[in-house]
């Protein structure tokens, strides 16, 4: 047998002092059940700081924007024209806008709107524009053409001209709203899930599942579109921080939700007008927006590099240690550059 | 080792002996050249252009060309990765070319392929074991057996069977060739391309892979057709060689025959362009240097395509396609004017009365 | 400078890259000097350290590239020098072949644009026209057909080999005292490459400027090279004249590399291939850098770190077995 000639090699063969003891024992320490593909995703989530950031700023959001109001004596469009402008207080913890509504409860309100808006607008711009990419990069030729006109055309059309017009039609209604927005949002993801399909599809381990005997089924299920979530994972919130931003804009110019009812856009639009002698009503749902969007933002970055196979599992303490080596050695290389034998970064 | 039910080959082949397992006639591979916006096809590159091949039972045949010379085309031609234009591969009794899309799939049970690049090759987000069983669990084997038998063809490679629970991403590229060897023996095969399967590695590590190539042909009973552009690999893997052209066979021969006494221009003067690496014998070598790159296939020369560059072409190879022709016994030639047995091209060219461009590295 | 001096004096190069899985040290203490005229072969695989050299000389690292080391080019102290005088040693003093030439031409403007460019960023004393005619007589030298007409054409309408010597004219515009050529010919047919390794010889024995060659192949070392060095694993393994090396090897990696590679003569049955990989540099193994892939290893060789030892003249071999290697090697094994 050949083994005797190609002794199995592994990196560890040639790095740790005794080749054989090193073998058997990452052998050993290899569990007969291999970790899902899931888990190993989760534990790489676990290990990303800043997405943990993002995910439990979310949730607290959530918690506050949902429950919060249970806790509160007012309803959302309770007025109270004896305590309009008020300021924060033990009694209305945001304080009360110019009609004397409590603008704890109407921040809530508007949260929640502003992120069901945001989730619900960029998973229809997800479904379709992943839909529409990856039948685009996939199979090419006259579908992935009318797809990309398509995309050209949505791109050059004047989307606030569009928002207002069709916003002022259903803008009042959560899910005519995010339809329109859809429609003007859905051209990003379809171009990322486009260009990563049209990359992987030349990749030769799809090649080598043809070879196999794979259907195309197959091929999009098992081999591409794995390929292209961690793709989509980011762009999804990249796109509900921008739904939020425009939902808030277009709320803002009055376009959007209609009162009573608020979102953190309208908050900001009643309040503007009182910016210099009031500026924590402008200041409280923009803080707001500014919050989720970040957190969103955060949790993409951590679920790329947690779908991404090649990245570590424990990534902090390595680039940790990194850091500190990297550190030293500037340190070192600075010492004896007084001394004139050393170019740091040449 | 015991070859499970399962296993059996798609195709039941009962060769006379002497007759070719892989029957190559006329194949064409036309790739359409597209422009404007709605991707009119306004010409067409003939990759691969009426090419004649038959491979052996249990042989390795070389494949050798420069870039452009359409034989990894030729490669997933065969198999039906790309659909060629025209012109038939004949397997045992079967064309493959016409196969139905189910028969089709039987028949890569038999027909496998190894890939040039072992980074793009496995698919990064499955484990190991995933990459070597899939073609099992697409052919119906269990996924119990299938994961055994994984642990089997890991070891034949020289990995270890616990490796199948780790990704590509953590092997060397040896190592990862391993693994796409292992996958194209998962289905018992009989016919394995082999897409150049080390120039993507380095040189101490292109040995193991060779050798190991060369066990496992024995072992399991395999014909190769092993695609390369490093003359020196083919000689060292193949029994027989063809050298490819702009798309077409310029030489066929066995191994010996073709290294020793080529008969076409072209095959003599690739031969002398390879660099040895032993300082005496290099630098003694009479090398002439062939003038111009190769020429684009979307726009072949008329005539020989490799009649531009021959430092002995004639008026008669501006004009007429040399067919490939038999000039002794399993040597085959597609040139006017071959070289005699014993005659090398500058002894041609100084006949000829043409001043050849020589070599004047000392 | 007498012509006795060597034009290239290398002390205790290192350098290393800070990355997030810690420090890489991609070439470590190498020391070698190049003469003038002469053609310097530096071999080696992937990661072994052969390219982070040549850069470094020229220091063209990236910011995360930790240099020291002195390098003397020509009486000139190449690592402490301004980056001004650093950049009018670039391109005219020392110049640098690239394995790429698409990607080391600028697409957007015309081959004879950019050499005439290069000519006069180093001597702007030179007119336009002269610089042009200059130009085409350079593309005349490497074997450009037409090169007045082609002077006016964008790289991407030169072929590979075109472009290939295009760069080397470019290289040779200013009569560089040091050409450093890296793997010049990988991305070319094997026809081409002999074309181009022509060239290359050719306009090294015109200029007479000494050349830098690296590569991984040991067939373009066996035709080119007066003297030859092996790197493995950021170091040296081994230094020599070319039959030194290709015949009287004292070191086990230089023996081994040349048994794995086959031979288009066919004189070689069986490649006796290097068992495992090459080690990571992040993680060196203990003691020599090649042992755990070694036929002649012993246990001293896990513990000690060996050193470059003279085992003949001018030849030098990094192997705590380096004099017991040139004897009866089989012996050894």
């Amino acid at each position: 047998m050949a083994d005797t000639q190609i002794p199995p090699v592994l990196d560890e063969d040639v790095v740790a002092p005794q080749p054989g003891g090193a073998t058997t024992a990452e052998v050993e320490g290899l569990s007969d059940k291999p970790k899902s593909f899931g888990r190993l995703a989760w534990e790489r989530f676990l290990g990303h700081r800043m997405a943990l950031v993002g995910a439990a700023g979310l949730l607290l959001l959530i918690a506050l924007f949902w429950i919060g109001p249970y806790f509160s004596e007012f309803s959302f469009d309770e007025r109270n024209v004896r305590d309009r402008k008020l300021g924060p207080s033990t009694e209305h913890w945001f304080g009360t806008d110019e009609i004397g509504r409590d603008l704890f409860v109407r921040t809530a309100q508007g949260g929640r709107y502003s992120l069901q808006i945001g989730a619900l607008a960029a998973l229809i711009a997800t479904g379709a524009g992943t839909l529409l990419g990856a039948l685009a990069g996939y199979f090419g030729k006259t579908v992935d053409a009318l797809v990309s006109q398509l995309i050209n055309l949505t791109l050059i059309v004047p989307a606030i001209i569009v928002l207002s017009v069709f916003a002022n039609k259903w803008g009042a209604d959560a899910l005519g709203l995010a339809l329109v927005l859809a429609a003007l949002l859905w051209t990003r993801i379809a171009r990322v899930v486009r260009g990563v399909i049209l990359q992987i599809k030349e990749q030769e381990y799809i090649m080598a599942a043809r070879a196999a005997g794979a259907t195309h089924k197959r091929i999009l299920a098992r081999h591409l579109l794995p390929n292209v979530v961690g793709a989509i994972a980011v762009e999804i919130t990249l796109l509900i921080g921008s739904v939020i931003v425009l939902e808030s804009t277009l709320s803002f110019l009055g376009l959007g939700v209609k009162p009573p009812n608020a979102s953190l856009g309208t908050l900001v639009a009643q309040a503007k007008g009182d910016i210099d002698s009031d500026p924590i009503r402008v200041l409280t749902p923009g803080i707001f927006i500014v919050l989720i969007v970040l957190c969103v933002n955060f949790l993409g970055d951590g679920l790329r590099d947690a779908l991404d196979p090649r990245a570590k599992v424990d990534d902090g303490g390595a680039g940790k240690a990194a850091k500190k080596a990297a550190k030293a050695a500037r340190k070192d290389a600075k010492k004896m550059k007084s001394s004139g034998t050393v170019v740091v970064g040449a | 080792m015991t070859v499970d039910e399962t296993f059996t080959s798609g195709v039941s082949l009962n060769l006379a002996p002497n007759e070719p397992i892989l029957t190559v006639r006329d194949l064409v591979k036309e790739f359409p050249i597209r422009a404007g916006v709605f991707r009119r096809q306004v010409g067409a590159v003939q990759a691969v252009s009426g090419v004649h091949l038959d491979l052996y039972a249990n042989e390795t045949l070389g494949v050798v060309g420069e870039s452009g010379c359409g034989k990894s085309t030729l490669g997933r031609s065969l198999l039906r990765l790309i659909e060629p234009t025209s012109g038939s591969v004949m397997f045992g009794e079967e064309d493959v070319t016409t196969a139905s899309k189910s028969r089709l799939r039987e028949l890569r049970r038999d027909l496998q392929m190894v890939f040039q690049d072992p980074y793009a090759s496995l698919n990064p987000r499955l484990p190991i074991r995933d990459i070597v069983g899939e073609p099992m669990v697409i052919h119906g084997v269990s996924k119990k057996e299938a994961r055994e038998r994984v642990g089997e063809l890991l070891k034949r490679v020289g990995l270890l069977p616990e490796h199948g629970n780790r990704y590509p991403h953590e092997f060397s590229g040896g190592q990862r060739q391993r693994i796409g060897i292992a996958r194209s023996l998962a289905l018992r095969p009989k016919v394995i391309v082999l897409d150049e399967p080390v120039s993507a590695l380095d040189v101490s590590i292109q040995a193991q892979v060779l050798n190991l190539l060369d066990e496992i042909q024995e072992e399991y009973q395999l014909s190769f057709i092993f695609i390369a552009h490093d003359l020196s690999v083919v000689r060292h893997t193949s029994d027989r060689v063809a050298v490819m052209y702009l798309g077409r066979i310029a030489e066929v021969a066995d191994k010996d025959t073709l290294y020793g006494r080529p008969a076409h221009p072209y095959t003599q003067s690739l031969l002398s362009a390879v660099p040895v690496a032993d300082p005496k014998r290099e630098r003694s070598r009479q090398r002439i240097i062939l003038q111009g790159d190769v020429p684009s296939p979307a726009n072949p020369p008329s005539g020989c395509r490799f009649h531009p560059r021959c430092p002995v072409a004639k008026d008669k190879c501006t004009t007429e396609v040399p067919e490939l022709r038999v000039i002794g016994e399993g040597h085959q030639v597609s040139c006017h004017f071959p070289l005699e047995a014993g005659e090398t091209l500058l002894q041609r060219v100084q006949q000829l009365g043409r001043t050849p461009v020589m070599s004047t590295v000392k | 400078m007498n012509d006795e001096s060597p034009l290239l004096t290398v002390d205790n190069l290192s350098v290393g890259f800070v990355t997030k899985g810690g420090i890489v040290q991609a070439a470590t203490e190498i020391s070698f000097e190049i003469r003038r005229g002469e053609v310097l072969a530096v071999v080696g695989e992937s990661g072994s350290g052969k390219s982070v050299t040549a850069l470094a000389l020229m220091r063209l690292h990236p910011g995360n590239a930790i240099t020291t080391g002195d390098v003397d080019f020509d009486g000139r102290d190449l690592l402490n020098m301004s980056d001004a005088e650093m950049r009018s040693v670039r391109g005219s003093d020392i110049a640098m072949i690239f394995q790429d030439p698409m990607t080391a031409m600028n697409p957007v403007f015309t081959v004879g644009s950019q050499i005439v460019e290069t000519i006069r960023v180093h001597d702007s004393s030179v007119s336009k026209q002269d610089a042009w005619s200059k130009t085409v007589d350079l593309l005349q030298l490497v074997g450009v057909p037409e090169p007045k007409r082609r002077a006016s054409q964008y790289p991407h309408e030169y072929s590979g080999g075109m472009r290939q010597r295009a760069m080397i004219a470019m290289a040779i515009a200013n009569d560089p005292k040091l050409l450093i050529a890296d793997e010049p010919t990988t991305a070319l047919d094997v026809t081409v490459q002999a074309q181009v390794m022509e060239v290359l010889h050719e306009v090294q024995a015109q200029t007479g400027s000494a050349m830098m060659l690296i590569t991984h192949d040991l067939g373009l070392v066996a035709g080119s090279a007066d003297r030859v060095q092996v790197m493995y694993a950021s170091r040296l393994m081994e230094t020599g004249t070319i039959n030194q090396i290709f015949y009287e090897s004292q070191n086990p990696y230089t023996m081994a590399l040349l048994e794995s590679i086959p031979d288009v003569d066919g004189l070689k049955d069986r490649l006796e291939p290097i068992p495992g990989n090459p080690p990571s540099l992040l993680n060196p193994p203990s003691g020599c850098a090649f042992r755990p892939r070694c036929n002649y290893a012993q246990p001293i060789c896990a513990v000690d770190k060996p050193v470059l030892v003279s085992v003949g003249v001018e030849h030098e071999s990094r192997c705590l077995r380096a004099h017991e290697l040139g004897a009866d090697t089989e012996a050894l094994v």
